[in-house]
């Protein structure tokens, strides 16, 4: 995607629907959106999809928004094992009957 | 135009979760326009049901449609050749599209996805309020187009009430007290001698006391 500002809450849920474990945006650092404010949008809708994970009864922490800047390639393998490590403690996500299972 | 929010998801899943073909019906009037019932948020609505659905081992069967009005019968009539092949079907547009759609086809089961809440438009991106209350007279000639009815909590004629402070309403520190706004926007025209005009009592036979209303264009009805 050009900017975390194109992603959507449909997309966030179609990979819980489809047995995502566990989705993070990655998008700039706050501040340094080339289209000013994508990432900060990126986030709210981070923070909808935790609310209706919440309420179906799957743990918010499965969805989770990361600010780093393109440069920061060290830091983005960090955040990806930080992800797997809070997946890994949660376990399988708990949507069956799942094409990405 | 009409405001409505999306229901709580657990209380739309504790309506339709026993049910295992759903219709989410969304509407490309006024609840596409405030971002709660058309297509984007018919795709949300149908995902995040699956999602739950899935997790609870039995996924539903859910189709999607967006027709262009609810509050219409032409549009409505759209659902005709499929309805039957649904055991529910929820509704995102306003209290007006259930309805409807219930009228339409009463051997259905309907079920609203959202809160109704007032007439009124967009103040900011993503921010809406009340700004009509329907009553079926309007008055706000007097007020310069601005009306007390809908917007003071009180609905005073005669305004402001002892409880407005700093230009803001004593129910909330979010509501502007209208009667503030009237005054000062009358001093600024040097107009004020216009609220000395005593309002009667209303008559609210044309609001909601007086029943469900009715509206007929005598060149149009048949
Ligand atoms: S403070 Fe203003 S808006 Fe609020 S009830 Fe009193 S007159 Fe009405």
């Amino acid at each position: 995607m050009p900017c975390t500002g194109r992603v959507d809450i449909i997309h966030l849920l179609n990979a819980f629907e489809d047995g995502a474990d566990g989705v993070y945006v990655a998008g700039c650092l706050e501040g340094e959106c080339h289209f000013s404010t994508g990432n900060i949008k990126a986030r709210k809708k981070v923070a909808y999809v935790k609310k209706v994970l919440e309420a179906i009864g799957i743990e918010p922490q499965r969805v989770a928004m990361y600010n780093l800047s393109s440069a920061q390639g060290q830091r983005f393998a960090e955040i990806a094992k930080e992800m797997v490590d809070t997946i890994t403690a949660i376990g399988p996500t708990p949507v069956k009957d799942s094409k990405a299972a | 135009m009409i405001v409505a929010d999306s229901k709580p998801l657990q209380e739309i899943l504790a309506m339709v979760r026993e049910y295992k073909k759903i219709l989410i019906v969304g509407c490309k009037g006024c609840v596409t326009v405030c971002n709660v019932g058309g297509a984007k948020e018919v795709e949300v609505l149908r995902a995040s049901l699956m999602i739950d659905g899935k997790k609870e081992g039995s996924p539903p069967d859910i189709d999607t449609m967006v027709i262009e009005r609810q509050c219409d019968n032409e549009y409505v009539e759209t659902l005709r050749d499929n309805i039957d092949a649904y055991d529910a079907v929820l509704s995102m547009a306003c209290g007006v599209g259930p309805q409807f759609l219930s009228e339409a086809y009463p051997e259905q089961k309907f079920f609203p996805a959202v809160n109704t809440s007032f007439y009124g438009g967009a103040v900011a991106h993503g921010i809406w309020e009340e700004r009509c209350a329907g009553c079926g007279t309007c008055i706000i000639h007097y007020f310069d187009g601005l009306c007390p009815v809908a917007r003071c909590a009180k609905s005073l004629l005669h305004g402001p009430c002892g409880g407005s402070a700093d230009g803001i309403c004593e129910v909330s520190k979010e509501t502007v007290c209208i009667w503030d706004t009237i005054v000062k926007k009358k001093i600024a025209q040097g107009r004020i001698e216009d609220l000395f005009v005593l309002q009667e009592p209303r008559d609210w036979r044309t609001a909601r006391d007086g029943g469900p209303r009715r509206s007929i264009r005598e060149t149009l009805a048949e």
